[in-house]
């Protein structure tokens, strides 16, 4: 059962110390992205004007403002990862998915998304499935992944 | 009335006498983001389930990263009265027969060993003290990591963790706390290389009452994870460092910045936060001081650019990561207009080590204007990534053959690309006659920068890798200087035009004449945005005229001059 965006900000106002972007970065942790009314209510929490949130939220690659697809897949495209061969994963990504980075496929299904960098860099190329981080990947193995995940459910919906 | 240092130090000792003193086998998993990367969670799980299974009296608890990300998962195991071995590249398939043999001792498995640490029980296991990847370190600031708890503080007490702090605050006054830093040599880890103590010096100067420490932890710089590892391994280390700076400048609260994703280390700093709350080595009179500090953790969205001090601070306060003009500088006027002092995590965790041993025992580690040691992180075409803490002055080559191993497969090293996606290419040729060194670095138009090297060999192109670097800092650039929004962007559009085989002949010309307007930008992701194919074309130029000129890749790796295989890499700026 996702948490209602009520809670969260309940939650925020007994915080001792709330700014803008730490009650964003709650909203989105607790709800995986910015719904439309997260905006005006996080404005009211720190007494500031819609603007203000906005252009936070807007400035941050990590905000998303509509649900992520069922499974995400994450890609760090990093030079030590582009090295160990990051983009022909990436590729294969695409093609198993049958969308580019960084979108979401129409089905709601699967999100795809560049990370600058993962900071496992010793373990290059490195994505993320479903929020855990995997190291020294091929193609094969995230084909196998967007297959399965293909026929499962999602992890936090 | 919190508990005095050496109450806490009782406690730690007793309960680590409890935890492995006990004749008991204790078992570790490296828990870093690279053994997580490589399955220690479920090599973790598997060791719960199957000691039970077997009815094997053992304690088993997480570390960090030792830094050997190449063997990871490490799984340790210490029999009484015995050195520690790690066994690596372990896999939940493997664990049944690593309990069944090594923890109980029935056979220590040669074959799973990576080595042990100290003389070894079989000949068949190595001695780690004698890797080259050992030898040249000197630990200082990771001297916990791979082995503390970093989720119990009380371990890290037991190791001499706290006694610097409370040295300071019993035997030394504020002034002498800095006079040891400044003594130590100590420059800043996290790209700038300023002199800490004369930073401290700046903030100790400035009014009360409030005044803040900001440790900087965003670590943006693809191919660095140092920050991460030192908060994921040893917490308490950065921590220390952080209240000692607050001690030694009179600050009244710490904040540790983490980019919001990097969830392990955030969730280690804060539990290390909470833990000395509760121990009372932060809050009100620590350790029975007069002293007084609090901390907090303070996540920022993904944003390369606030991990530049104003910017940083303009992020804690809740904003878009923005640089502020200077002056006035942090000390003057930091975060939330109060007096500031920014750090990033290297550098407090030296701390600890240089107030218990002094700054001259640190000054004689090192360089003569680098001290100390750096944590370099290897990665990219290298046989070894990891995390190694080297003294400054070790030639680059040992750097690179001895510690990291080379390259894979007996390749040629071509370049490194050093000091992040800001930093340069220094080529193999430069790589004989430059130490590991801020100044020596800086001459080659490579730096250290924060530590990361990433290693590119006979196979890579560096057309190719710059193209990257430009597309990160074009996608990084946080638009308030138009130079740097427009500057980046149009070197970006440069290089991937030249990987694409549509390079025109005076392009290289066109990027590197962007240099004095990027000049103008607030911070140093304008400045520098030249660095990389500055360096490049210094060193590289045949390899991008060939580019240019005759349409053609040497190394073979740009896409457009293969089949286009991926849409991973086109078109810049951020898509939502």
């Amino acid at each position: 059962m996702a948490t209602a965006l009520a809670d969260v900000i309940a939650a925020l106002k007994k915080e001792s110390e709330v700014t803008v972007l730490s009650a964003l970065i709650e909203v989105q942790e607790q709800l995986h992205y910015l719904p439309p009314e997260s905006i005006p209510a996080v404005a009211e929490l720190t007494g500031l004007s819609v603007n203000d949130v906005y252009t936070v939220a807007t400035f941050y690659t990590h905000f998303r403002f509509s649900p992520p697809g069922e499974h995400v897949v994450e890609a760090c495209w990093g030079p030590s990862c582009h090295l160990r061969g990051a983009s022909e994963v990436m590729a294969a990504i695409e093609k198993a998915v049958g969308a580019t980075f960084d979108s979401d496929t129409p089905d709601g299904k699967f999100t795809l998304r560049r990370l600058s960098c993962a900071g496992a860099c010793g373990h290059g190329p490195v994505v993320v499935l479903d929020h855990k981080m995997r190291g020294n990947i091929g193609p094969a193995d995230v084909t196998a992944f967007v297959e399965q995940a293909r026929k499962s459910g999602g992890e936090h919906h | 009335m919190p508990s005095t240092y050496d109450e806490l130090k009782r406690r730690a000792l007793a309960e680590a006498q409890v935890a492995g003193l006990g004749g008991r086998p204790v078992i570790t998993v490296g828990m870093g983001i690279c053994g997580v990367s490589a399955g220690a969670r479920e090599v973790y799980a598997a060791l719960q389930d199957e000691l039970k299974k077997q009815g094997v009296d053992a304690v088993l608890h997480p570390v960090g990263c030792v830094g050997f990300c190449y063997a990871e998962t490490l799984v340790d195991i210490a029999r009484p009265g015995q050195p520690r071995i790690s066994y690596k590249n372990i896999t939940p398939e493997r664990v049944p027969e690593l309990v069944r043999d090594a923890v109980t001792g029935a056979n220590l498995r040669s074959d799973l060993a990576l080595g042990a640490w100290g003389a070894s029980p079989s000949p068949a296991i190595p001695n780690i003290h004698e890797f080259p990847e050992w030898k040249h370190q000197v630990r200082i600031a990771t001297r916990n990591c791979g082995v503390v708890d970093p989720e119990n503080t009380l371990d890290y007490i037991a190791r001499g963790g706290y006694a610097a702090l409370n040295k300071a605050l019993f035997d030394m006054k504020p002034d002498q706390v800095i006079d040891e830093v400044i003594k130590s040599n100590l420059r800043g880890r996290g790209g700038a290389a300023f002199p800490t103590g004369q930073k401290w010096k700046f903030l100790a100067g400035s009014p009360g009452p409030v005044k803040y420490i900001l440790c900087n932890g965003e670590e943006g710089d693809a191919g660095a994870f140092n920050d991460k590892a030192l908060l994921e391994s040893d917490p308490n280390t950065v921590l220390e460092g952080i209240i000692l700076a607050g001690y030694a400048t009179r600050a009244t609260k710490g904040y540790i910045f983490i980019r919001c994703e990097h969830w392990l280390p955030i969730q280690r700093a804060r539990r290390a936060i909470k833990q000395a709350y509760d121990l009372g080595i932060l809050g009100k009179n620590i350790m029975g001081s007069e002293f007084s500090f609090d901390a907090a953790v303070a996540q920022t969205g993904e944003s390369y650019v606030s991990g530049e001090e104003t910017a940083l601070m303009e992020a804690i306060e809740g904003r878009r990561a923005m640089p502020r003009p200077r002056p006035p500088f942090p000390a003057a006027v930091g975060l939330w207009g109060k007096p500031s002092n920014i750090n990033n995590v290297k550098t407090y965790s030296y701390v600890p080590e240089i107030v218990a041993r002094g700054g001259a025992w640190y000054a004689s580690v090192g360089s003569e204007r680098s001290k100390g040691t750096g944590l370099v992180c290897l990665s990219g075409d290298i046989r070894k990534p990891g995390l190694y803490e080297l003294p400054f002055g070790l030639p680059l080559t040992a750097v690179i053959r001895d510690v990291g191993g080379g390259c894979p497969d007996g390749k040629k090293v071509k370049f490194l690309q050093t000091g992040g996606p800001l930093g340069g290419f220094l080529p193999a040729s430069l790589m004989e006659k430059t130490p590991m060194d801020f100044d020596a670095m800086n001459a080659t138009g490579a730096m250290f920068g924060s530590g990361g090297i990433i290693v590119g060999s006979e196979d890579a192109c560096v057309v190719d890798v710059t193209r990257v670097l430009t597309e990160f800092n074009a996608d990084e650039s946080c638009g308030k200087c138009f130079p740097c929004r427009l500057g980046t962007h149009h070197i970006n559009q440069i290089m991937s035009r030249i990987a694409e085989g549509k390079g025109r002949p005076q392009d290289m010309q066109t990027a590197l004449g962007l240099a004095p307007s990027l000049a103008a930008s607030l911070c140093a992701h304008g400045q520098l945005a030249t660095n990389p194919i500055r360096t490049a074309y210094q060193y590289f130029k045949d390899e991008i005229e060939a580019h240019i000129k005759e349409r053609r890749c040497p190394a073979g790796r740009c896409a457009a001059m293969r089949s286009h295989g991926s849409g991973a890499l086109a078109g810049a700026g951020n898509k939502r």
